[in-house]
């Protein structure tokens, strides 16, 4: 699958906006500044970004409790995804969702999930809204390692493989389910073998390689825009952060953080972009800019963002309620 | 105006409502296990070998095909959470929970995700789907096919809970429930689906939320739920031989509850007797009577009396479970304690 220019230059956009928000909400929440719970997607950037390159307004994504990045790749707008993590008005569920429920539905992203598991079953009804409408739409499922051992992942890839869903299941696989290794709860080699058991295709990817991220989801999105059922991917990531902030990681090694930072997937993306003449360094650094920049004025418009009523937290329960 | 009506089963006024609906918003699937029945046999493409456990949505699958009429594994957590999120995306289906007690491999699907979505993205999605589900004691079938539940979803927000009595109640209340845009739990008691009643033709809607007077009189009030309507009316008989006129009220939703029909009622007669099939802690028959405590206790002349289930489940042998099951006698002796 060929990289445009203009592609590479989404792509290298996405992540180091990513980045951004993700480090200063960082800073943010030990500031005290955003209340609750975070869990940052720094270190995974190059897995939605590489999948989301293939999607359109009209296709869906169902995320995690590790949504943030999620939502940035499928075009959700900085400002209210911050003004959400402050629980202000104009924030994407008007202060009512938080971090670890953000969503967009205008815009195809129905939810992060404090639920391990939660979206599965939820993507094979949004890839049965497309099939039934014929619209073309596709769904992708983000789901992390911990939530491979949920039984909801596997009725969903069942599903979804027996209903020819055009639904794109996509494990990231960041060795930790919490704090418990990957190689301890999960019984198979690599959670991609999943798939042979659904009759589906099933590979594993560098997720810290974002073109191969990109390939790998291009296959599968386009299976899925065929008719032709779901696939799995699997990413093999790392976050840069803990499980959540606050977490002191005493789980991990320093020396493995530090090999895999080495790696780091902007850096790495960045220099084989512009040796393939897909970017140029100006660009990179420009991006870098703008997405420091962005982030400033997402920060601003969550500041200025009225508190919601106390009262608020009346609405939105129902519909129409009598 | 006269709407022509037609003598139709508890089950065929709900296979009715369903057709109706289906043939009116092409948005309308159905899912569940069986609900056709016979899918991937070969031959039996378009037939429904059992349309349904109970025969239910018998026919359907002819009329609107396989891909409105979705047989599924049994994998509630999977096809409820995909009914959920076909809803979120612009579908209207119509979920069938076997037996409510499957509840418990399917609830984060129910309560996490369909009940709050809507709240949790700050009122920016719309859940449009029903739950079918079958309810209720009789059957012999033991521990894990009897329960009612319906008190369980109603304490949920976000939730709305609907228990006919009636064929017309149940055509009218489903249409209504599979038109509404939130996530309603429709309960069919089985005990009734073989009974019987003039049923509105062509599209009927009973609107959620208004309970309905199934028997006026001015002695005591009886709310009662589901089946134990008819147990109520019964009841009612018995008691109007010895000269007592019992109002029987039927609330048909739960959530939303029509507060001020029980309320008007019970100011009227001074007495309350609450009957629910449901287990008696956190249930209906409390909620209900802490209402009228609450909001009523000037025009009661008596305490509340509650009749229901015991704090059990239900058991196996028939014995065991007529004791478990209230009666229109214990109904009948709740009301004279209100005298």
């Amino acid at each position: 699958m060929e990289l445009t220019k203009d592609k590479a230059l989404w792509l290298y956009d996405r992540m180091v906006t990513i980045r951004a928000f993700e480090e200063r909400v960082a800073k943010l929440f030990a500031d005290g500044q955003i209340p609750g719970f975070v869990h940052l997607y720094a270190g995974e950037e190059a897995v939605a970004v590489g999948i989301c390159a293939h999607l359109e307004d009209r296709d869906y994504i169902t995320s995690t409790h590790r949504g943030h990045g999620h939502c940035i790749a499928k075009g959700v707008p900085l400002g209210p995804m911050m003004a959400e993590l402050f629980g202000r008005v104009d924030g994407s569920c008007k202060g009512k969702g938080g971090s670890m429920h953000i969503a967009d539905v205008s815009r195809g992203m129905l939810g992060a999930n404090g639920i391990v598991g939660g979206g599965p079953p939820l993507a094979c009804g949004a890839g049965l809204t497309a099939k039934r409408t014929g619209t073309g739409a596709v769904c992708v499922c983000f789901f992390g390692d911990g939530a491979a051992e949920q039984g909801t992942t596997h009725e969903g890839m069942n599903l979804a493989a027996i209903w020819k869903l055009p639904v794109i299941f996509v494990a990231e696989n960041n060795g930790f389910a919490e704090s418990t290794p990957v190689g301890y709860h999960c019984a198979a080699s690599n959670i991609a073998d999943r798939a042979a058991a659904y009759n589906i295709p099933g590979v594993s990817v560098d997720g810290y390689d974002v073109i191969a991220m990109y390939e790998a989801a291009g296959e599968a999105v386009d299976r899925a825009r065929r008719g032709d059922g779901p696939s799995l991917i699997e990413a093999k990531t790392w976050r840069y952060f803990g499980h959540f902030e606050g977490d002191q990681v005493t789980y991990r090694t320093a020396e493995q953080s530090a090999a895999y930072r080495e790696h780091d997937p902007l850096t790495f993306f960045a220099k084989q972009a512009t040796e393939r003449g897909l970017l140029t360094a100006d660009q990179v650094e420009e991006r870098d800019r703008a997405a420091e920049a962005a982030v400033d004025e997402a920060i601003a418009f969550a500041e200025q963002s009225p508190q919601p009523q106390p009262e608020d937290a009346l609405t939105d329960v129902y519909v129409a309620y009598r | 105006m006269s709407v022509a009506t037609r003598t139709l089963t508890f089950r065929e006024a709900v296979n009715d409502a369903l057709a109706v609906e289906m043939q009116r918003d092409p948005d309308v699937v159905l899912m569940g296990e069986d609900v056709a029945g016979g899918a991937t046999v070969p031959g039996f493409e378009q037939e429904d070998a059992w349309g349904g456990v109970l025969g239910v949505t018998k026919g359907l699958v002819q009329r609107f095909g396989r891909d409105r009429v979705l047989d599924t594994p049994i994998s509630e957590s999977g096809f409820i959470g995909a009914a959920v999120g076909a809803a979120a995306t612009g579908l209207r289906p119509v979920a069938e929970l076997m037996f409510v007690d499957f509840f418990g491999v399917c609830m984060d699907q129910i309560f996490n995700q369909g009940a709050k979505l809507r709240y949790m993205f700050g009122g920016k999605a719309r859940v449009p789907m029903v739950i079918r589900t079958m309810i209720g004691a009789g059957y012999r079938a033991a521990g894990q096919h009897s329960g009612c539940h319906y008190s369980v979803f109603t304490h949920m927000p976000g939730l709305k809970t609907v228990v006919p009595s009636t064929p017309a109640d149940a055509k009218g209340l489903l249409a209504a429930s599979i038109r509404d845009d939130d996530p309603v739990m429709f309960f069919e008691h089985k005990l009734l689906y073989d009974t019987s009643g003039e049923v509105p033709e062509g599209e009927y809607v009973v609107e959620l939320g208004r309970a309905d007077t199934k028997r006026e009189g001015d002695g005591a009030t009886v709310v009662a739920i589901g089946r134990m309507v008819h147990f109520a009316l019964e009841a009612a008989e018995t008691l109007a031989a010895g000269g007592v006129e019992v109002e029987v009220v039927d609330p048909r939703t739960l959530s939303p509850l029509d507060d001020e029909a029980i309320l008007a009622s019970v100011r009227k007669t001074g007495r309350v007797v609450v009957v629910d099939e449901d287990n008696p802690r956190c249930s209906m028959a409390t909620d209900i009577a802490a209402l009228v405590a609450s909001r009523a206790f000037d025009h009661l002349d008596a305490p509340p009396q509650l009749v229901t289930a015991p704090h059990t489940p239900v058991p196996f042998s028939p014995v065991l479970e007529d004791f478990y099951i209230p009666t229109p006698q214990r109904i009948a002796e709740a009301v004279q304690a209100t005298l």
